[in-house]
C-alpha cells in the first residue's frame, strides 16, 4: 500500500497533550543527540493522531515537523519511519489486530486465532481495515511472549492464550467500545504454568499483581 | 533441579508486588551502596569469577565484556546500554523482569554502570513491550523519588541516571551495533566490527552492551557471592538460567532453572511433558529460532547448557525452547522461520538481503513437495553462501534452522517431493542436468 494512496493532511502540529511528552522525550538524550528522539516522537505523533482521528497513523506532515524539532533533514525521519514496522504511515482502523504467525504461536493455533479475526471482521487478508472502520489486521513477527501462544496484540495491549471463539469474544467486546483485560485468556497468572505455578511455592505471602 | 531458595528471580510470575516496598522485601536495593563501595575491579573480578555468561545468547563472560572498558577518566562519558529487545521466536524471558523485577534490573543497572565507569545506562525494549515498559517507568520514577538514582544514586557517591528507549518492531535492533544505531535515531542497520562498542559505541562513546537477564543477575550475584552462583550448573556453564517452553508441551512457562539440567527433565517437571507423552516428541528448538533443531534421539539425553548443546550441533541461544510434537509439519515450521528472516533482514548486505528472500522461497517449494531432490543439496550450499558473509549473524541465524532440518530430517523433504511428484505426477527425473545452477523462482 503506497502512502501517496492517501489523503496527507497538509499540516500538522502537536497538540498540548503531546507538548510535556516531547519535553520528556528530549530530557532523556545529550543536548547535541536529540536527534535520538526521531523514534519517540514518532510515536507522539502516532499517539495523537489516534487521539484526534481515531486512526493512529503519522501523516508526512508530522514527520516534517518532527524534522524541524529535531533540526534533521526530513529525510532522516522518513527512512526511520519506513525501517521500523510499528510506524502506520497510512490510516488505520480503530483498533490495529497485530496476529503473532511465527512458529511458537502457530505451533499452538494462531491459524485459528487469524481465522477468527477474518469470521468477526469481515477482513479478508492481512493489512485490510474493515468496511465500518473499526478493525486493521496485520500479521506481525514473534512478540515475545511465547509461553502464552498464540497472541493477539490489540493496540499495545497483549491478549495470550487465546482460541478461536475467545479470539472471536475479544473482537466482539472491542466492537461494543469494552476494553477487556489483557493477558492470559485462560486460568493463568501470567507465564506460570496452566493449574498453578509448580517453583516459587515457599514465600507465598504478597498478593497476586498481574499486568497492573 | 533448582530449589526455591537459590532463585534469583522470585517474583517472576508477579505473584507479589512489582513495586519499590514489594522489591525491597525481597530483598533488592539491600545494602547498595556497600556493595560499590567494594570498588570497581573487586566487582568485575567477582563477575569474572561467577562464571556468569551473557543470557542474550552468545554466551560470553559478562565480567570480561565488562572489563574491557576503559579504565580512568577519558575525555568522553561511558554508557551501558542494556539490552530488552527480545524478538528472537520462542524466546519470553526478559518480558517477565521488566514487569515483574523491574528494581532488580535498575539496581543491578546501577552496579554495573558504576563498575564501567558510566553515569548513563540506556535501556532498549521492544516497541511491543508497551506495558512492560511503562511498568518498568514507573519503578524508575519510584527510584529517582527515594533517591536510589540520580545524583549520588543510592548513598553511593556516585550519580547515575537511567533512559528507556523503546524500539518499533525491528528484531534487528537485537544485534548490538543495529541497536546503537537505532538508540542514536537511525535505522538499524549493523555496523561494522571493529571497532567494538566498548572503544566507540553510543555516540561515539565507550558501551557495552548486555542483555536484561545479564545485568539484572548482578544483584544477587554480588550479594550473594561469586561462589553461590558458579557452585550452580556445571563448569563453564555455571549459575541458573531463565528458560520458557512453548509449542506442544502441557504446560508452557516461564521458569528459572539450573544449567546443565537435562532438557528432557526440564520438558516433563516444568512443561508437564509433551502433549501426548514423551514418545510423541518429533524435535525441540532449544534456544530460540536461530538454532538448530534437536531430534527426539538427542533430546534423550542432551543437557540444557552451552557446551553440552553446542557438542550436539546447536547452542543454547536464549534457553527458550520450542517443543514439537509428532502432528507438526516439521518443514512448515522452519519455512515460517524462513519468512521471519526475510521480514527482518535490515537489507544492507547482498547474501543475507538477496538469500532470506530465497531461502523463503525454496522453502515455501520444500513446504509442498514442489521441488527437486537435488535442490535440497543446493539450499543446503545457499545456506553455506549466506552464514559468515554478512556483517552481523542475522544471516547466520537464517541459515542454520535450514541447515538443522536438513540434517536431521533430509528423509521428511525427500518423501514430500516424491509425494508431490506421485500426486501431481510431475516427472521423476531430474529437471535440470547437474552442475546448471538453478534460478530463484
Amino acid at each position: 500500500m503506497s502512502v501517496s494512496d492517501h489523503v496527507q493532511p497538509e499540516s500538522f502540529a502537536f497538540d498540548a497533550q503531546s507538548e510535556p511528552e516531547i519535553a520528556k522525550a528530549l530530557a532523556r538524550y545529550p543536548e547535541e543527540r536529540k536527534a535520538s528522539a526521531v523514534m519517540p516522537l514518532l510515536y507522539i505523533a502516532q499517539d495523537q493522531m489516534g487521539r484526534q482521528t481515531g486512526s493512529a497513523w503519522i501523516p508526512t506532515a508530522a514527520m516534517d515537523e518532527i524534522a524541524r524539532r529535531l533540526e534533521i533533514a526530513p529525510v532522516r525521519v522518513y527512512e526511520v519511519a519506513s525501517f521500523y514496522f510499528m510506524y502506520n504511515r497510512s490510516p488505520i482502523g480503530k483498533y490495529h489486530l497485530q496476529v503473532c504467525t511465527t512458529t511458537s504461536c502457530w505451533l499452538r493455533g494462531s491459524d485459528d486465532v487469524v481465522a477468527a479475526c477474518r469470521r468477526a471482521t469481515g477482513i479478508s487478508h492481512f493489512g485490510e481495515t474493515s468496511e465500518d472502520g473499526l478493525f486493521t489486521m496485520t500479521e506481525v513477527e514473534c512478540l515475545g511472549a511465547c509461553s502464552n501462544a498464540p497472541i493477539l496484540q490489540v493496540d499495545n495491549d497483549f491478549y495470550e492464550d487465546l482460541d478461536g471463539p475467545r479470539t472471536e469474544a475479544l473482537i466482539e467486546a472491542l466492537r461494543r467500545g469494552e476494553r477487556p483485560e489483557p493477558g492470559p485468556t485462560v486460568d493463568r497468572l501470567c507465564s506460570a504454568p496452566e493449574g498453578g505455578r509448580r517453583v516459587l511455592l515457599d514465600e507465598d505471602t504478597g498478593q497476586s499483581q498481574g499486568q497492573g | 533441579m533448582l530449589s526455591d531458595k537459590d532463585r534469583m528471580f522470585t517474583n517472576l510470575y508477579g505473584q507479589h508486588d512489582w513495586r519499590l516496598a514489594g522489591a525491597r522485601a525481597r530483598g533488592d536495593w539491600d545494602g547498595t551502596a556497600e556493595i560499590i563501595a567494594k570498588g570497581r575491579d573487586a566487582i568485575v573480578s567477582e563477575m569474572k569469577a561467577s562464571g556468569l555468561r551473557g543470557r542474550g545468547g552468545a554466551g560470553f563472560p559478562t565480567g570480561v565484556k565488562w572489563s574491557f572498558m576503559p579504565k580512568g577518566d577519558g575525555p568522553l562519558p561511558h554508557y551501558l546500554v542494556i539490552n530488552g529487545d527480545e524478538s528472537e521466536p520462542g524466546t519470553c524471558k526478559d518480558r517477565e523482569i521488566l514487569r515483574h523485577e523491574p528494581h532488580k534490573l535498575i539496581e543491578s543497572a546501577l552496579i554495573a554502570s558504576f563498575a564501567m565507569g558510566a553515569h548513563a545506562a540506556y535501556i532498549y525494549i521492544r516497541g511491543e513491550f508497551y506495558n512492560e515498559a511503562r511498568h518498568l517507568q514507573y519503578a524508575i520514577d519510584e527510584a529517582y523519588e527515594a533517591g536510589l538514582i540520580g545524583r549520588n544514586a543510592a548513598g553511593s557517591g556516585w550519580d547515575f541516571d537511567f533512559y528507556i528507549h523503546r524500539g518499533a518492531g525491528a528484531y534487528i535492533c537485537g544485534e548490538e551495533t543495529a541497536l546503537i544505531e537505532s538508540l542514536e535515531g537511525k535505522k538499524g542497520q549493523p555496523r561494522m566490527k571493529p571497532p567494538f562498542p566498548a572503544g566507540c559505541g553510543l555516540y561515539g562513546c565507550p558501551t557495552t552492551v548486555n542483555n536484561v537477564e545479564s545485568i539484572a543477575s548482578a544483584s544477587t550475584i554480588l550479594r550473594r557471592g561469586a561462589a553461590w552462583f558458579s557452585g550452580l550448573g556445571r563448569p563453564n556453564n555455571a549459575g541458573t538460567k531463565l528458560m520458557a517452553i512453548s509449542g506442544h508441551v502441557n504446560t508452557p512457562c516461564v521458569f528459572e532453572e539450573e544449567l546443565g539440567v537435562p532438557l528432557r527433565d526440564i520438558i516433563e517437571i516444568h512443561g508437564g511433558g509433551v502433549r501426548g507423552g514423551w514418545d510423541n516428541l518429533l524435535a525441540v528448538i532449544p534456544g530460540g529460532c536461530s538454532v538448530p533443531l534437536l531430534p527426539k534421539s538427542v533430546c534423550e539425553t542432551v543437557l540444557m547448557d552451552y557446551d553440552s548443546l553446542r557438542e550436539n550441533k546447536t547452542s543454547l541461544g536464549t534457553a527458550c525452547m520450542i517443543v514439537m510434537d509428532k502432528s507438526t509439519d516439521i518443514i512448515q515450521a522452519i519455512a515460517r522461520f524462513s519468512q521471519f528472516y526475510k521480514h527482518e533482514s535490515c537489507g544492507q548486505c547482498t547474501p543475507c538481503r538477496e538469500g532470506t528472500g530465497w531461502l523463503m522461497r525454496v522453502m515455501k517449494r520444500m513446504v509442498e513437495g514442489r521441488a527437486e531432490i537435488e535442490e535440497i543439496d543446493m539450499l543446503e550450499q545457499v545456506t553455506r553462501q549466506i552464514e559468515g558473509h554478512t556483517i552481523c549473524a542475522l544471516g547466520d541465524a537464517a541459515a542454520w534452522p535450514v541447515q538443522g532440518l536438513i540434517r536431521h530430517f533430509r528423509p521428511v523433504m525427500e518423501q514430500r517431493i516424491r509425494d508431490y511428484k506421485a500426486r501431481l505426477g510431475g516427472a521423476g527425473t531430474v529437471q535440470v542436468p547437474h552442475g546448471v545452477p538453478v534460478a530463484a523462482e
